[in-house]
């Protein structure tokens, strides 16, 4: 199908030039780094914060990551290639966010418990935090690719884009961060997790429909 | 592709306040190509892109063999390969990569045909380069070969010739004979008319 050669295209093509994929990762560092500098690293309220304040970080990172899902192909003439391919566009949307993810979620999931440790926390929710922060990312990816094909061609699109996303990613930091804390204190995390699951269910069924019309509207 | 029909009825569309396209009626048949010419600013893109259905009208209606585009948008798209002013190619792949994703999407095409393709538009001998490497006119030829790989019966090209050389405008004439009396039709914006068989050529003036 040719939702399986945009991934691979998409895939190849950042493999080709990895500099971009680094940004959104060095971010989340940077941004991580923040919260026991301004709290002092040996404090009770910096374990307190440590759920939340990984996960504001990690959902600004992906926010910044989604800057780059469609600009490139949107500037060259891809998308509008896209759209006259006689493909599903919603289709190919779709491919394009699921490789979108696996070149940020992914790497950022992996990166989220190394920062926790930086914010004190135990080992053992590592685990936890790597599920919870794929799923998250990735329905942040879906529910994010809304908003980048209705900023396509705005100017300061990268701002317009948080704010009309961030309200709808805030159910995901809720659950997450909770299923954080619950990992922290060695927990079971099932519960927020299957609504984090429940979201991604939700985000990529009906996400790149959304986009695809937004796409379209952009090309015109 | 015999006896396939374009018709449009009536066109009309609006950039802000400017009426762009005033009522445009056109048909053209299998084996014929319709140039439109016209100044700057005339709308020759915008006719294109009213075709492709990339626009929307504002009214009018556009007809592939006798069924309204509207009713089955994805079958007529993979009826018709658009050629725009920038050819979409990834500047970190080569010809050949490029040409693989953009006519894969459509059918499968083996990598012999794409080397075929690119052989026959002159690009062969840079097809392995990253396109960021190519001039804007071996881009151009790189793009062409994606017309040959479509194997579509509508062509809608964008001023084809552009940054080409007169080699290179020839190869454009070349490519538009041979798609015609295979029973093809195109549609193309141009500023300088393309030479090709006169009997097969028809133009519509949106100046005028």
């Amino acid at each position: 199908m040719a939702a399986r050669l945009v991934i691979a295209r998409d895939l190849k093509l950042a493999f080709r030039r990895p500099e971009q994929l680094l940004h959104p990762l060095a971010f989340f560092v940077l941004v991580t780094t923040l919260f026991p500098l301004s709290v002092g690293p040996e404090s009770s309220i910096l374990r307190t914060l440590a759920p939340g304040a990984l996960w504001v970080a990690a959902l600004l990172a992906a926010l910044l990551a989604l800057d780059f899902l469609f600009r490139d192909d949107a500037q060259d003439g891809t998308l509008e290639q896209y759209a006259l391919s006689g493909q599903s566009l919603t289709w190919l949307l779709l491919g394009k966010t699921a490789a979108h993810w696996l070149l940020t979620g992914v790497p950022l999931s992996v990166m989220a418990p190394l920062m926790g440790y930086t914010l004190g926390v135990p080992g053992r929710a590592s685990v936890g935090i790597i599920l919870t922060v794929a799923l998250g990312s990735l329905a942040l990816s879906f529910i994010g690719s809304i908003g980048a094909a209705l900023t396509l061609g705005a100017r300061r699109g990268g701002m317009l884009l948080a704010i009309l996303i961030l309200p709808l990613a805030a159910p995901i930091l809720i659950f997450g961060s909770k299923a954080t804390e619950l990992a922290i204190r060695g927990e079971t995390y099932v519960a927020p997790m299957e609504l984090l699951g429940a979201i991604v269910v939700l985000s990529f069924t009906l996400a790149p429909l959304a986009a695809a019309a937004a796409v379209r509207i952009s090309l015109e | 592709m015999v006896g396939s029909i374009l018709r449009a009825e009536n066109l009309h569309l609006w950039r802000a306040e400017r009426h762009v396209l005033k009522g445009i009626d056109l048909t053209v048949c299998g084996g014929e190509l319709l140039q439109l010419t016209g100044v700057n600013g005339a709308g020759k893109t915008t006719l294109l892109r009213v075709l492709c259905g990339l626009n929307h009208l504002e009214e009018g209606r556009v007809f592939w063999n006798g069924q309204d585009v509207r009713q089955d948008r994805e079958g007529f798209h993979a009826s018709l390969v658009y050629l725009g002013h920038e050819p979409p190619l990834k500047p970190d792949l080569s010809g050949i990569e490029n040409l693989g994703f953009w006519a894969g999407m459509r059918h499968r095409v083996s990598p012999a045909a794409i080397h075929e393709a690119l052989v026959r538009t002159g690009a062969g001998e840079f097809a392995t380069r990253p396109v960021r490497t190519l001039s804007a006119g071996q881009r151009r030829r790189v793009a062409l070969a994606a017309l040959i790989l479509a194997a579509v019966p509508l062509w809608l090209l964008d001023e084809p010739t552009t940054n080409l050389d007169s080699g290179g405008q020839e190869l454009v004439a070349a490519l538009l004979d041979a798609h015609l009396a295979a029973g093809g039709l195109a549609i193309a914006a141009v500023h300088h008319r393309l030479a090709i068989e006169p009997a097969r050529m028809r133009e519509l003036n949106l100046s005028a």
